[in-house]
């Protein structure tokens, strides 16, 4: 047995790295204020000098294995892949780690970083509010101070995490401009950080904004894929044959795509949230409905209108409702190395209940963007191999756990008498869009 | 300062002027921002018309944008309200060739995704058609903007780039090298809103501006009255207000005309107190 990859080995530095200025392609690079220039020069360069640092290095580690508890199993999902077409499921169980998301695994190496900047205050953007209570949790642990903007819509729809982290020692502002959601307390964070950049370390929480932070953030999340690898390896004897996430700003996708990008045989899928369909006009599907432009700091994919107005966007679930994605995502489906595909809200709601009742996994309703969209590729995948071949193995990021959406689901299923519940799971293959709403 | 490809008479040239007629006048030039299509297209070409008329300069036309990271609750209420009333690229450039009509020297300020969505060299024609004289761009900075500096060098526009107290030396020469027309510098850390003190930070910026540059400097982000801009005149080529003026468009164009006057006599050295 050799020991697991460590999530200092997701820092080492890769084949496919951005320019010097962060330019993926024709993607990604700076589209900011000058202000905060010197800023981001100084975390890139801060960032550098870490990733060679030894005593960083075996620090975030510790604190990744002692702290958060990687590294994180992969289970074999068999009674969800009774869904599936005869597929294999394989879950990547972000969601086990502390905090309950992927998350953790980049907010403690920004929390790191900002002490070696001798900075004391952290501020941070949130959705779902996963990755607020993570840098929450990383600044009670280290002793910074810290503030999450988040959209009043999503301190709404994510109660549970407003009061986690304000159990937490954080201060949470709610955003009440625009549309009241992730972009906009995107647009406060910036704000916050032009003002207070002296002592203030903005702790980005996707894959996305200016150079350096699509990649760091993607170094910091690599060994969700490093661990996944060699874990499916030593399991099956063999790579997936596709490996799926959820998109928003696509930090989980990123960190479990990258270690498999030279193997050309895995397939690379990210499901992005179709909301009520893309042909709606209400979805946050950036690389399927959008086009390229600047938001937030890098050149994407970005839901835009002909004025390059940003468009308002609709997602159930918090984490994904955001009209951009990160750069390296824009490069990866230009060239054709991953696929994006839209998955509905009500797609997602049935995954979500359908991992409940199969394996005993309340997931993240992001998370369960991915879930759908493993069960509707695993049929593909098992006409594409044949009826004789072994079934084809899907490994899908399970970013996070649900309780935070407890609320959102029962709402949505409408739970109220738990003698009403039905006892029989709709047959595979069934229509995921019938509309049933109880649990 | 070096000719564009355009030839002599281009926007950077008459940009140039306005700062060479102040000097004649040994003041600072006056630099308004008011967004276009705040409260309506017509109310903001009127607004604007107002500035001009009551001693403005120059005015910096404001291009909305649904995500202005570096404006403040100000603006950024009066840009929601335009963009809420549909305001579109072209009323901003409609704006500005009617301002330029009537012989009023404009610039557009804008967030740069509009622009990269219009595209960068229809944009630069059609401000150029429209007698705009060069474009400000918050959050575009020299080393992305390699199509945006060959565009407005082909029509005779001025990139107008930003320096912050927060620029290295490195990066005040090198933006100072793309810049044309006038070096806009950010005289505190902080989004667009009217302070109560004019910040230090400013003088020692402008300072070490001058050391790499020879393009006038204007002074812009909190300015609020008469005696402030009295103030940054005394160490800046150019005194820019917009909050301040934003907020006196809330109570119309008597409002925008006051206090465009008591800012005129600012920077004229004859404030009197307020
Ligand atoms: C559990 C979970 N998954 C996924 C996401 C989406 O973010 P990203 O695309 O960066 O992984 C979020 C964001 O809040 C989340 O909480």
């Amino acid at each position: 047995m050799t020991s697991a990859p460590t999530a200092s080995q997701g820092l080492a530095g890769t084949a496919h790295e951005p320019d010097d200025s962060g330019h993926f392609g024709r993607w990604g690079g700076r589209f900011m204020p000058e202000a905060l220039i010197a800023a981001v020069d100084e975390v890139a360069a801060e960032y550098e000098k870490a990733r060679r640092d030894p005593a960083f290095l075996a620090e975030l580690d510790r604190l990744q294995r002692d702290y958060a508890g990687r590294p994180s199993p992969v289970t074999d999902a068999r009674r969800l892949a009774e869904h599936a077409g005869g597929a294999r499921i394989l879950l990547k169980r972000e969601d086990l780690n502390h905090t309950g998301s992927h998350k953790i695994n980049n907010v403690l190496g920004q929390a790191l970083l900002t002490k070696r900047m001798g900075k004391t205050r952290v501020i941070a953007e949130t959705g779902a509010g996963q990755h607020g209570v993570a840098t929450a949790t990383a600044a009670a642990l280290l002793g910074l101070d810290c503030v999450v903007y988040m959209g009043e819509v999503d301190t709404e729809r994510q109660a549970l995490n407003v009061a986690r982290m304000r159990l937490l020692g954080a201060e949470v502002v709610p955003v009440t401009t625009g549309s009241r959601t992730l972009k906009d307390a995107l647009n406060e964070a910036y704000r916050d950080w032009v003002a207070s950049v002296g002592h203030t370390h903005y702790i980005l929480g996707t894959a996305a904004g200016p150079h350096p932070f699509p990649r760091m953030v993607r170094d910091f999340h690599r060994v969700i894929g490093l661990e996944a690898r060699e874990q499916v390896l030593a399991a099956y004897g063999r790579l997936p044959d596709a490996v799926v996430a959820c998109v928003g700003g696509g930090s989980n996708a990123i960190g479990i795509f990258h270690p498999f990008l030279d193997d050309e045989g895995v397939r690379l899928v990210g499901f992005e949230a179709a909301g009520e369909g893309v042909e709606s006009g209400r979805h946050a599907a950036s690389i399927t409905g959008g086009s390229p432009g600047a938001l937030h700091g890098a050149m994407s994919y970005l839901l835009q209108d002909d004025d390059g107005q940003t468009l308002e966007t609709h997602s159930i679930s918090a984490g994904l409702d955001y009209p951009g994605v990160g750069p390296e995502h824009a490069y990866l489906a230009d060239s054709g190395r991953a696929t994006y595909e839209p998955v509905t809200d009500a797609e997602a709601m049935d995954a979500f209940r359908l991992l409940c009742r199969t394996e005993g996994i309340i997931p993240a309703i992001e998370s369960a963007h991915a879930i759908a969209g493993a069960v509707r590729m695993g049929p593909r995948l098992v006409a594409e191999v044949g009826p004789d071949a072994e079934p084809p193995l899907i490994l899908v990021n399970l970013s996070g756990r649900g309780d935070k959406d407890v609320d959102t689901a029962a709402r949505w299923f409408g739970v109220v008498d738990p003698e009403s519940l039905p006892t029989e799971e709709p047959p595979p293959g069934t229509d995921a869009q019938t509309g049933e709403r109880e649990l | 300062m070096t000719t564009s490809s355009a030839g002599t008479d281009t926007g950077i040239t008459r940009l140039g002027e306005v700062f060479t007629a102040a000097k004649a006048e040994d003041r600072a030039a006056l630099i308004g921002y008011l967004p276009a299509g705040y409260p309506t297209v017509k109310g903001s070409l009127g607004l604007l018309t107002q500035a001009l008329d009551a001693g403005a300069d120059l005015v910096e036309v404001g291009l909305p944008y649904s995500d202005p990271v570096l404006d403040g609750p100000v603006i950024q209420h009066a840009v929601d309200q335009a963009l809420r009333h549909g305001v579109r690229i072209r009323d901003t450039l409609h704006v500005v060739e009617q301002l330029a009509a009537r012989g009023g020297r404009a610039v557009v300020m804008t967030y740069w995704n509009p622009v990269l969505r219009y595209g960068v060299d229809a944009f630069a024609r059609d401000l150029a058609a429209a007698g705009g004289l060069g474009v400000i761009t918050p959050d575009l900075v020299p080393d992305e903007a390699g199509g945006w500096l060959a565009a407005a060098d082909r029509e005779g526009l001025a990139p107008i780039f930003l320096v912050a107290p927060s620029s290295s030396d490195e990066r005040i020469a090198s933006t100072t090298a793309a810049t044309r027309g006038f070096l806009y510098a950010a005289s505190t850390m902080g989004v667009t809103g009217a302070r109560d003190a004019v910040a230090d930070t400013a003088t020692t910026l402008v300072a070490r501006a001058r050391a790499h540059t020879d393009l006038p400097i204007g002074v812009g982000l909190g300015v609020r009255n008469g005696a402030q801009a009295g103030e940054v005149a005394s160490f800046a080529d150019g005194v820019i207000v917009g909050s301040a003026l934003v907020s006196a468009a809330e109570h119309g164009r008597a409002a925008v005309a006051r206090l465009t006057t008591e800012l005129a006599a600012g920077v004229r050295g004859q404030h009197t107190g307020r």
